[in-house]
């Protein structure tokens, strides 16, 4: 049975990385447990993929410290740290058959030849690449590279798997189908992985565990609905989502009884008004989500305007709407009846509304 | 219209380029009288007495020897060490790797003749003249820059990813080389190669002034002094020029494949 002995557990304390001056990861400390699916989400040139890059040892640390399985693994090459890596452009030998590629890593570790053919088909038929094995990668399509690049990872066993977007460059429909694959190819695994990728909705299937990146630091780990339901600050609030949450500048009023914000004043409930001991007067982003903004009463609305545009999604219509001083967008079922130019009430449920100060979430 | 403007010119370059080597082949097939007949008589009477009296006479097979030897030892022992060097420069970044591939372009435009002095003068002094590596060390000296650039520039294009593959699935650095780059590096490889190796086949100059022994001379220097006191045997050298071209036809009959593979490597994504 695949999968027995990969069970692992990845240490990462205060790394930090510089490229000639310039913090690419700065005191990045993160475990995932044995077993975990973890994916680090970050938009381009967060440093998601250089911090992979360390943990397999193609890139070595300014500073900080790697553990897989208890041991340090930082000064070691990459070949002793019994990782496997999955390449974004999957990285295939292109002179090796699928067969000689999948068995490549056993070949140099010199596991019986008959052992390798087993572990090789067992592989090959968990993936459906049985019949290509005699191929080169280029006589294979896109979907089956990818297979092979997975297959080369899962035949050695190894104690943590390494992502590095593998789905980038696949089609929307074989991404999605592939998505799903992955999360049933972990489960049967049960195996460790650290998965990079900046698309949130992979983000948010794959991973049990997420850790959301920006400019080289931890904005936010935790489960996927607290990343989405409670984002830690502004960012991951825009960052996670789509639509993008709306996310706008607001203050209180001198009571602390109302919100202002674009030209709208919101009445608080009176156990909102205190918030964490923030100075009530200092500017707050207030974040809501397209899916939470609801068409209301003109009498109860929050925000009044006009629609602008609307995407027509089949399920959904996204409402790009103005309202005085604001841009809004709020997703409304398909059969809303809603035209450019129509005008918009909304309201939302406060339990809904987030309010970020200086960049950390206050409810 | 366009289409036989284009293959008059076509046709036009290949006379160009080929008449002198088709002039000396018809030559070698000539009897003595046609050869020095005026006018000048085209077609041969396939004549193959100046083949014989090269190999007999004027000891060509020796000369073939030497040259297979020289450029044989000189292509595999400069691809080994620009394979290395290449390969070092395209993936450690040293900090002076750019400067050093310019120093390496600047030496190879050095004129011949300028180094030939202190060439023959080094190669003196260590007692290497009249010697196969004497003149294999000149020819490495020559063919080094050239190679290493052309492997270099190959190494570069190649997907770092696949190298990186390759570690992580337990390769050392040496592994790596020998089992994913340089099966990968093959085309260039071949190309630097047979450059090489026509480069050193044809090399005359430093031949001529490095081996003063017919018995170590290649053949560009064999052919040249063919002529005797009183005599100027075309015949022959006209068979033994073409016994000298015929191998780097083949040659390049059989690689032009690759060759042009190797020199447009990374200009289109493969």
């Amino acid at each position: 049975m695949i999968g027995e002995e990969i069970i692992a557990s990845l240490v990462v304390k205060n790394l930090a990385k510089s490229f000639a001056g310039t913090k690419v990861l700065d005191d990045v400390s993160f475990a995932v447990a044995d077993g975990e699916f973890c994916v680090l989400l970050g938009p381009s040139g967060c440093g998601k993929t250089t911090l992979l890059r360390i943990v397999a040892g193609l890139e070595t640390a300014s500073s900080g410290e790697i553990e897989i399985d208890t041991a340090r693994v930082d000064t070691l090459p990459p070949s002793a740290r019994d990782v496997a890596f999955v390449f974004q452009n999957y990285a295939l030998y292109p002179h090796m058959t699928v067969f000689e590629n999948l068995g490549f890593a056993l070949r140099l570790q010199k596991v019986p030849k008959i052992e390798i053919q087993d572990r090789v088909a067992e592989v090959a038929r968990l993936l459906e690449i049985d019949k290509q094995l005699q191929q080169k990668p280029q006589q294979l399509s896109g979907g089956q590279r990818q297979r092979v690049a997975l297959g080369r990872a899962i035949v050695r066993r190894p104690k943590l798997f390494l992502f590095d977007e593998p789905l980038s460059n696949l089609d929307a429909t074989l991404r999605a189908s592939m998505r799903v694959e992955l999360a049933k190819l972990h489960e049967r695994l049960a195996a460790t992985m650290l998965y990079v990728t900046h698309d949130q909705a992979e983000a948010m299937t794959l991973g049990e565990k997420i850790i959301v990146l920006n400019r080289g630091s931890i904005q936010q780990a935790g489960k996927p609905s607290d990343i989405y339901h409670r984002p830690a600050n502004a960012f991951v609030a825009g960052f996670v989502g789509h639509p993008r949450m709306n996310l706008f500048e607001g203050r209180l009023n001198e009571g602390g009884t109302a919100l202002k914000a674009g030209g709208f004043e919101i009445d608080l409930p009176a156990a909102l008004s205190d918030f964490g001991g923030a100075d009530r007067r200092a500017p707050v982003t207030v974040g809501i989500r397209p899916e939470d903004l609801v068409p209301c009463d003109p009498r109860e609305a929050w925000f009044s305007g006009t629609a602008d545009f609307v995407e027509d999604l089949g399920s959904d219509r996204f409402v790009h709407l103005s309202c005085r001083n604001l841009r809004l967008v709020a997703r409304l079922p398909a059969r809303f009846p809603i035209q450019r130019g129509d005008p918009v009430n909304l309201r939302a449920d406060f339990e809904r509304v987030h309010l970020f100060h200086k960049n950390q979430r206050l409810r | 219209m366009k289409r036989v403007s284009f293959l008059g010119a076509i046709v036009a370059i290949a006379a160009f380029s080929l008449l002198p080597f088709l002039w000396f082949v018809l030559t070698s097939w000539k009897s003595a009288n046609e050869i020095s007949a005026i006018p000048p008589v085209l077609v041969p009477s396939f004549h193959w007495d100046h083949y014989r009296a090269a190999v007999e006479q004027h000891g060509l097979l020796r000369y073939i020897g030497n040259s297979a030897v020289v450029a044989g030892a000189t292509t595999l022992i400069s691809v080994g060490i620009a394979a290395l060097a290449a390969y070092a420069l395209a993936r450690f970044n040293f900090r002076w790797g750019r400067a050093y591939l310019m120093l390496l372009l600047a030496f190879s435009m050095f004129p011949q003749i300028a180094i030939a002095g202190p060439v023959w003068r080094l190669l003196s002094w260590l007692g290497w003249l009249n010697s196969y590596h004497g003149v294999v060390a000149a020819y490495i000296s020559l063919s080094l820059p050239f190679a290493i650039w052309v492997l270099s520039t190959f190494f570069k294009e190649l997907p770092r990813d696949i190298e990186e593959a390759a570690l992580i699935d337990g390769c050392s650095r040496w592994q790596a080389l020998r089992m994913v780059v340089l099966p990968l590096a093959a085309p260039a490889l071949f190309t630097a190669a047979i450059l090489v190796f026509i480069h050193a086949w044809n090399e005359f100059f430093f031949a001529l002034i490095i081996l003063t022994y017919p018995a170590v001379q290649t053949l560009p220097v064999g052919i040249a002094l063919f002529p005797g006191e009183y005599t100027m045997p075309w015949g022959e050298i006209a068979a033994a020029s073409t016994i000298a071209t015929l191998p780097l036809v083949v040659l390049t009959l059989i690689f032009q494949r690759r060759i042009v593979q190797g020199l447009s490597a990374g200009a289109v994504k493969g």
